[in-house]
């Protein structure tokens, strides 16, 4: 995702000479030499996170538009009162791009993993949450806020290596939509992010035909598809890489009282708790409770 | 003799004390403490603003001196400031954004640096001013933007530091001895640094009007808070308090006095 950050951004810099990249201690794509021909707009604050929200939130003020670019636990955790004072609280058009978010970084702890940054960053007047859930959709979301957007928003991708699912999907990518990928009958997948990968793999695995929805726009939600999906199936599972508190669970459980949902609702998502499992992102999500078998009992 | 100069900042600087006190009796309590030790600074600052400048008040607390300065200069209507935290009324106690010739909403300190680099680094602007208190220079995100302000040579930043050694509650020499020397901190960061008077005018735009292109400028401008009062000076209590009946008419007294002796 990190690779089509880069390559979509450099492409709107190139028509848009307001667009600034400003990056804390990172390069968009791994190869930072590349981009030096972009270097008027591309600024590297260093290990200064503080400094790199102020300073897209000063450019903002000055009628730029500012991308704020690192690693998402250090994007949303350290700079939070830059976030909620110079950005949302001033309703600035800042984008922040957390790199590497939810359970990405598992081999690096827990001081390098973004599982509560949804929840925290909800709770923002003004801010708009995007988690989209393959290359394709960031694209989308990166045109939207260059192009777009008037808002403060922030935009939770992968690292590298994310597979695409939604090339060839017809339905479009709308800001604040919930898209459907897949196609089914009485069960759905509600799910964002990279994690998308794990709702493909079920409903490849099982015979029943399900429907998947990427829900890339956690704020504002879009409460009006949801309210249509509550009426289609009988049975909804959430699944999301993110804590349990704050994120897409609660979001449909919450409306799910407001529309008297009376089916079932299962959710998948990260446990109330560190837990410290260093070997990959696959055996920290299993001991959270979130895998293909439990999956698939579930639908 | 008095320069010319400082006579017409200082009656300036003391007209907008006489306003503040006016609307502290309006109020339970006010930064009026620090409002006084930056009298004479902002009141320099807006002399030397032009039209592609920008002013960020980094000590927002002390919001009250800025609206003050923004109603002498036609920005804020009297009506409006008469309305100072009284309900229904569009200004608080530290700036609004929407508000006219405010730049910045401020408040938590140690954020008008950081958003002044943004500023310098749109190159939109000529010069761009921050007023910071020297309290704010405990806050980590200051040595963050202190640091990349020289190192992205955005030499277009003129801060001003109010040096009145007080917080809200302690003394910066007893809690944090080695804040000082604040100038050569600056200056070993690539800094232009510098200490003044921060109450006499003259030696404020002396320092403005010979920055150096090739550096951002701090002026560490050394106060006392409370100034000139003679019950509040240098007092941590006054940080935000309204004066009684007795206090203030006791205020208004002392100022008046002192402006007459710049009418001369």
């Amino acid at each position: 995702m990190r690779n089509k950050f880069a390559k979509t951004i450099f492409e709107e810099i190139k028509k848009n000479n307001k667009i600034f990249v400003v990056a804390a201690d990172i390069s968009p794509s791994g190869d930072m030499a590349k981009y030096q021909k972009y270097a008027k707009n591309f600024i590297n604050v260093g290990v200064a996170e503080q400094s790199m929200i102020s300073m897209c939130a000063g450019l903002a003020m000055s009628g730029m538009k500012p991308f704020a670019y690192t690693i998402a636990t250090f994007a949303v955790f350290r700079p939070f009162e830059m976030i909620r004072d110079d950005i949302c609280y001033q309703n600035l058009p800042v984008t922040i791009i957390g790199m590497g978010s939810g359970t990405t970084y598992a081999n690096l702890g827990g001081t390098h993993t973004a599982t509560e940054d949804i929840a925290v960053l909800r709770s923002l007047p003004n801010m708009q949450i995007l988690s989209p859930c393959d290359p394709e959709e960031l694209e989308e979301c990166i045109r939207y806020c260059a192009r777009k957007s008037k808002f403060p928003t922030y935009i939770r991708i992968g690292k590298t290596g994310e597979s695409t699912f939604t090339k060839k999907i017809k339905k479009k990518w709308l800001f604040g939509k919930i898209r459907q990928i897949k196609n089914g009958n009485k069960t759905c997948i509600l799910t964002h992010g990279p994690i998308m990968n794990l709702a493909i793999e079920a409903s490849k695995k099982i015979k029943k035909k399900i429907s998947i929805y990427s829900c890339h726009t956690l704020k504002p939600f879009d409460n009006v598809g949801l309210k249509k999906i509550f009426n289609k199936y009988e049975r909804i599972v959430v699944l999301e890489d993110h804590s349990i508190i704050g994120g897409l669970s609660d979001i449909v459980k919450n409306k799910a009282y407001d529309f008297k949902y009376k089916k079932k609702i299962t959710t998948f998502s990260l446990k109330d708790q560190f837990i410290h499992e260093f070997s990959s992102q696959t055996n920290l999500q299993n001991k959270h409770g979130i895998n293909l078998k439990k999956i698939l009992d579930e639908i | 003799m008095i320069h010319s100069f400082n006579k017409k900042i200082f009656r300036t600087s003391m007209s907008l004390r006489l306003r503040i006190l006016e609307l502290s009796q309006k109020v339970s309590a006010l930064h009026v403490g620090g409002s006084f030790s930056s009298a004479e600074i902002i009141t320099t600052i807006f002399k030397n603003l032009k039209k592609h400048d920008k002013f960020i008040l980094s000590k927002g607390h002390v919001a009250i001196l800025l609206y003050c300065i923004l109603e002498k200069n036609g920005f804020i209507k009297k009506s409006d400031l008469n309305q100072y935290c009284q309900p229904n009324g569009s200004l608080g106690v530290h700036p609004e954004r929407y508000l006219p010739g405010v730049e910045a909403s401020t408040g938590s300190l140690g954020h008008g640096l950081g958003l002044a680099s943004g500023m310098a680094l749109s190159k939109k602007f000529k010069n761009i001013f921050v007023l910071m208190s020297d309290g704010e220079l405990m806050e980590g995100s200051v040595w963050e933007a202190v640091l990349t302000i020289s190192s992205l040579k955005l030499n277009n930043i003129i801060l001003i530091i109010d040096n009145n050694d007080l917080q809200s509650a302690t003394r910066a020499t007893d809690t944090h001895p080695t804040l000082y020397p604040i100038d050569k901190k600056f200056r070993t960061f690539g800094w232009e640094s510098m200490k003044c008077n921060g109450h006499n005018p003259f030696e404020i735009n002396k320092m403005i009007k010979l920055k150096k292109k090739n550096k951002p400028l701090c002026i560490v401008s050394q106060t006392t808070k409370g100034y000139p009062i003679s019950f509040m000076r240098d007092k941590p209590i006054w940080h935000y308090r309204s004066p009684n009946k007795k206090e203030y008419e006791l205020s208004i007294k002392e100022i008046k006095k002192l402006m007459k002796k710049y009418e001369k």
